[in-house]
């Protein structure tokens, strides 16, 4: 009894977030629907002994990445609602339709029919008499040790990526107005903007 | 590996099980509650203490209810909010700061009987459990978890005011505490290791009766938790969020009446819970010496007494310490503390394995005293360089 009412309620608080996100005009009310999906999630694996995922869940997703789609908002104020009218690619959306009808059909599949992997999406069941850290962390560090060491380089390229990025326009444009704000001792003196049009400094440093 | 989990939930749940769970709520919450009027009051005493004046004493015995008498007076305050405020998430904010306090208290042992092979455990009304609210598998995580959800308070408070200076205030806040949990996290990891287990009562009898983790991981964590822990906290010297100077009032600028209260409750609140966590995961919890009389007694006494010095080290710091500049805090925070705790934590982890396939232990500290100075080393030659980079591109301007 117990289990389905808790399967119920944060099935249901997912579901309702996962609408808010889709449907609210305000990006930051979506972003704050998204939090609710995230956390019915991380009760749902609660309810299957799966601790550490929720955890996880709740540490990655709710307590740094919502708060990075947060804080990007905030920063660029676009916390308005957005013109809908004029499409920004042609033909986006009648094939974002399509892609969302395939996928979901997909998982349908996978979930009900189980004919495309020969198993059921559930693989083996959480051992209760050990703590799931041990499970996942012996896992993680023998079977899947390979995909585990690909994905940190896709995070350590993505950092760098990012780095590269953010400071290609320094000192002169962008980065500047960060800058500006950081004393002497540290970065040196901050350029003027004044005396150099930002074409030139652009130039200059390439 | 110490698998831990409260005995009175592990057997058959009857009503007095119900009851006792029902009771330890109560409780917890009531101890959060009057713990942190009283940590208004004791903050404000030595706060005046420490400026040669003598703080509030109006209200009851050497001031004591004076927070009662101000939160009487601003629960009949007019309750504004700002025209272009967001309404709904305007008023949800401030318990958004203090749930989260909740939450992490409910994981703390407060009491318990830690003596050897007792792990915590004492008996009420003939059920065997541990005096703390829950006691899940991973409880460690719950805390950084919570920590995590923190910032949805001051972040939303400060962007659903509709005001400039709020919404300043909370991108700093949101970015300060962002990089300091990092920080906090990797020193909890050092705990962790140490211990063996996640769950905070594991930690506590890992810990009991002296081998602290304050010494048993060397110090540092300790030293970068305390201080991670501040900047998450937003109390000074890292008050830079609510600078009266700069931001007004920073998040709370546009609050008033009982929802400023609320803020004004969650930090204290905050500042209890923080040093309840540090009691647990360095200071051995409520484990200590027995001397006469039921052995949960004292695990009660020694933990009030360790919290009780944390609490007046954050209202030392708020007294003694100027608050740090932007740049200087994110120069401790990314180039300093995180370096240090992973540096650290490798440290832990060479002597761990030394231990275990039975290397010399000080040959193991020392490579890895030199391994560690030597990255270090790297890392300044790696800024020194980027600084001159920056100026050498100054000067071809």
């Amino acid at each position: 009894m117990v289990p389905i009412i808790v399967f119920v309620v944060a099935a249901a608080i997912c579901v309702a977030g996962a609408l808010g996100v889709v449907l609210n005009r305000n990006p930051v009310h979506s972003a704050l629907s998204l939090v609710a999906t995230l956390f019915g999630v991380a009760v749902l694996f609660i309810a299957q002994d799966a601790q550490f995922l929720a955890a996880v869940q709740v540490i990655v997703y709710a307590g740094a990445i919502v708060v990075l789609f947060l804080f990007v908002i905030m920063l660029l104020g676009v916390d308005r609602a957005e013109n809908l009218e004029s499409e920004p690619l042609t033909g986006q959306r009648p094939a974002a339709l399509v892609a969302g009808l395939l996928i979901g059909g997909g998982l349908i599949a996978v979930l009900v029919a189980s004919t495309i992997t020969g198993k059921h999406s559930s693989g083996a069941k959480v051992d209760p008499a050990q703590a799931n850290v041990n499970q996942i962390g012996r896992l993680l560090f023998t079977d899947h040790l390979w995909a585990f060491e690909i994905t940190s380089v896709l995070l350590v390229i993505a950092v760098v990526g990012a780095v590269v990025l953010a400071r290609r326009g320094a000192p002169g444009s962008g980065a500047d107005a960060v800058d500006a704000g950081i004393p002497a001792d540290d970065f040196g003196e901050p350029a003027s903007p004044d005396t150099v049009p930002p074409n030139d400094v652009e130039e200059t440093v390439r | 590996m110490i698998f831990a989990g409260d005995p009175l939930l592990s057997g058959h749940i009857d009503l007095a099980v119900v009851a006792i769970v029902v009771l330890k709520t109560v409780l917890t919450f009531a101890l959060l509650l009057v713990g942190t009027m009283f940590m208004v009051w004791f903050e404000r005493k030595v706060v005046g203490d420490l400026q040669n004046r003598i703080g509030p004493n109006r209200a009851g015995p050497f001031g004591l209810l004076q927070t009662l008498a101000d939160g009487v007076k601003v629960f009949f305050k007019e309750d504004l909010i700002p025209e272009q405020a967001d309404r709904v998430i305007f008023k949800y904010a401030p318990l958004l700061s203090m749930v989260p306090a909740f939450i992490t208290f409910a994981v703390v042992p407060i009491a318990g009987d830690f003596r050897h092979g007792h792990s915590g455990v004492v008996s009420i009304f003939g059920h065997r459990t541990l005096l703390q609210l829950a006691d899940p598998p991973i409880g460690v995580l719950l805390v950084l978890a919570m920590s995590s959800i923190a910032v949805y308070g001051v972040m939303l408070a400060g962007w659903s005011s509709g005001s400039k200076y709020p919404l300043l205030g909370s991108v700093r806040a949101s970015a300060q505490m962002v990089s300091y949990e990092a920080a906090l996290g990797l020193s909890v990891v050092a705990v962790v290791l140490v211990s063996g287990t996640l769950s905070t009562s594991g930690i506590v009898s890992a810990q009991a009766p002296w081998k602290w983790n304050l010494w048993v991981t060397g110090v540092v964590p300790f030293v970068i938790f305390l201080i991670s822990g501040t900047a998450e906290l937003n109390r000074p010297p890292f008050d830079l969020v609510e600078a009266e100077q700069e931001l007004v009032g920073g998040y709370q600028t546009e609050y008033s009446g009982i929802r400023f209260a609320l803020f004004y409750l969650a930090e204290f609140m905050n500042t209890i819970t923080m040093s309840a966590i540090i009691v647990t995961l360095f200071l051995g919890g409520p484990s200590g010496p027995v001397i006469l009389g039921p052995a949960w007694i004292w695990g009660l006494i020694w933990f009030l007494l360790k919290l009780l010095i944390f609490l007046f080290v954050f209202v030392w710091f708020r007294a003694t310490l100027p608050r740090f500049r932007y740049d200087q805090l994110m120069d401790l925070g990314w180039k300093a503390l995180i370096p240090l705790s992973l540096g650290w934590l490798l440290l832990l982890t060479a002597v761990r394995v030394g231990d275990v396939e039975g290397w010399n232990p000080f040959l193991v500290t020392m490579v890895g005293a030199v391994v560690l100075v030597a990255a270090y080393g790297l890392l300044v030659l790696a800024m020194r360089a980027a600084r001159r980079n920056r100026q050498l591109a100054e000067e071809l301007l």
